[in-house]
């Protein structure tokens, strides 16, 4: 096993990073400003309508994604529904990423001190451009790094898509190592993929967390 | 059906409660390493929990599971899981530990070392007692966090609950319904883990917090 060997299995998951990169991007796409409509739903609508709110929210953190996963490929099918490995996929994660994204935006909000929004209505603004002038961009300066945050932890657990036949870095890492029977570099070449990623990411949302923290 | 499945819960929970029993006692090293005096062993500690923190936990199942069976080290899936989980919650823990050492007042091991105290008891008997309070609520959700993970366990073929849920779907194309008990089955264990904490970290709150 010579470095040069170790070099080509990383760079035949490339395109499998490719694939995770995607199903991270499109459900990340969807999943904050579906966790924004949540995290206001939750504090504005009346009270049987939020809890459904705060029903799905806690249903999409407190099931493990591999069975969110699951439900959408192999439940869905039993009500004659039948998704593509990538529509089930997207939509676990967009479900997973809006649940945990609603608490960190729901709790930004509230940090907000509540003199700003009586400031803001006595200025004469509107309920939504009170919201959007003054509180928004308070809350962001919250929200944003840990959002960030996960971010970097949905894009590692785009992982899991494998056990639904997506060809992402570890379907490929699999495929390879039962070709070559080299499971040790080949899920070592999968692991620095990752962290090819996850690492300089981090350092960025450390950097970010450093540079917002100056202003509050 | 749910009965097949639930009897799974029992792997649930031998893999959640000894991995966090692992971690809990390996992450006492890592926080020593990320704390020690010496510049080397805090940057090894670094680099440790940097590297396992990076890579997704289903990458070191399989590196554990499969990889190590390469080079000799045949485990089962058991062992494999619960030595993966073992080893990623040491870090997270270690780095929880590391966090409520910080809200340790320094003056508190040095009166200890005046005191003379050998370090067994300086950890157990003052470090452990004091920084418990504040850390038991993250340790808790760390713990939740783990729980769910060790659902992964299911792809190398540990029979817990989400296998078992697997199995049942395949078997009788009730996956919905299968799915179903198992989300379920989560949710129900986590809600009274999440009360804990949360009734947990009101109290040390209100006991503690003077001015």
């Amino acid at each position: 096993m010579d470095i040069q060997t170790w070099f080509g299995y990383v760079v035949e998951l490339l395109p499998g990073l490719g694939t995770a990169m995607q199903l991270t991007g499109i459900s990340l796409a969807l999943g904050f400003p579906l966790a924004l409509i949540f995290a206001v739903a939750i504090d504005t609508l009346p009270k049987p309508f939020n809890w459904i709110v705060v029903g799905v929210v806690e249903i999409g953190r407190g099931v493990p994604l591999l069975v969110l996963l699951y439900i959408f490929y192999q439940g869905l099918p039993q009500i004659d529904i039948i998704p593509s490995a990538m529509v089930a996929a997207v939509s676990a994660f967009t479900w997973s990423t809006a649940s945990y994204a609603t608490e960190t935006i729901r709790s930004s909000i509230q940090s907000v001190p509540k003199g700003q929004l009586e400031a803001a209505s006595a200025a004469g603004l509107s309920g939504i451009d009170s919201f959007r002038f003054v509180i928004a961009p308070q809350a962001a300066r919250i929200a944003i790094p840990p959002l960030m945050g996960l971010a970097i932890i949905m894009f590692q657990l785009s992982s899991l898509a494998y056990v639904i036949t997506i060809s992402e870095v570890m379907q490929s890492a699999y495929f390879l190592g039962t070709k070559t029977f080299n499971y040790l570099p080949v899920f070592l070449a999968a692991a620095a993929v990752y962290a090819s990623i996850t690492i300089p990411a981090s350092a960025v949302v450390t950097a970010v967390e450093k540079r917002l923290a100056k202003h509050v | 059906m749910i009965g097949y499945i639930l009897q799974g819960m029992i792997w649930t929970v031998v893999i959640t409660v000894a991995s966090f029993a692992i971690g809990g006692v390996l992450g006492i090293a890592v926080a020593g390493a990320r704390t020690a005096p010496l510049l080397i062993v805090r940057g090894i500690g670094r680099a440790w929990v940097e590297i396992i923190r990076s890579v997704p936990p289903l990458v070191w199942l399989f590196v554990v599971f499969f990889g190590l069976a390469e080079i000799g080290i045949r485990l089962t899936p058991l062992q494999a899981a619960i030595t993966t989980f073992g080893i990623i919650a040491s870090v997270y823990l270690g780095e929880i530990y590391r966090g409520g050492l910080a809200t340790l007042d320094r003056g508190q091991i040095e009166a200890s070392r005046a005191l003379g105290l050998g370090s067994l008891d300086l950890l157990t008997k003052i470090i452990a007692p004091q920084i418990f309070r504040t850390v038991s609520p993250s340790m808790v959700t760390y713990g939740m966090g783990l729980m769910k993970d060790s659902a992964l366990a299911s792809t190398i073929g540990v029979v817990e609950m989400t296998f078992r849920a697997n199995q049942q779907a395949q078997t009788t194309g009730q996956g919905l319904a299968a799915f179903a008990i198992v989300g379920a089955a989560y949710l129900l264990l986590s809600i009274p883990l999440g009360a804990w904490a949360r009734r947990a970290d009101t109290k040390s709150r209100l006991k503690y917090v003077v001015n």
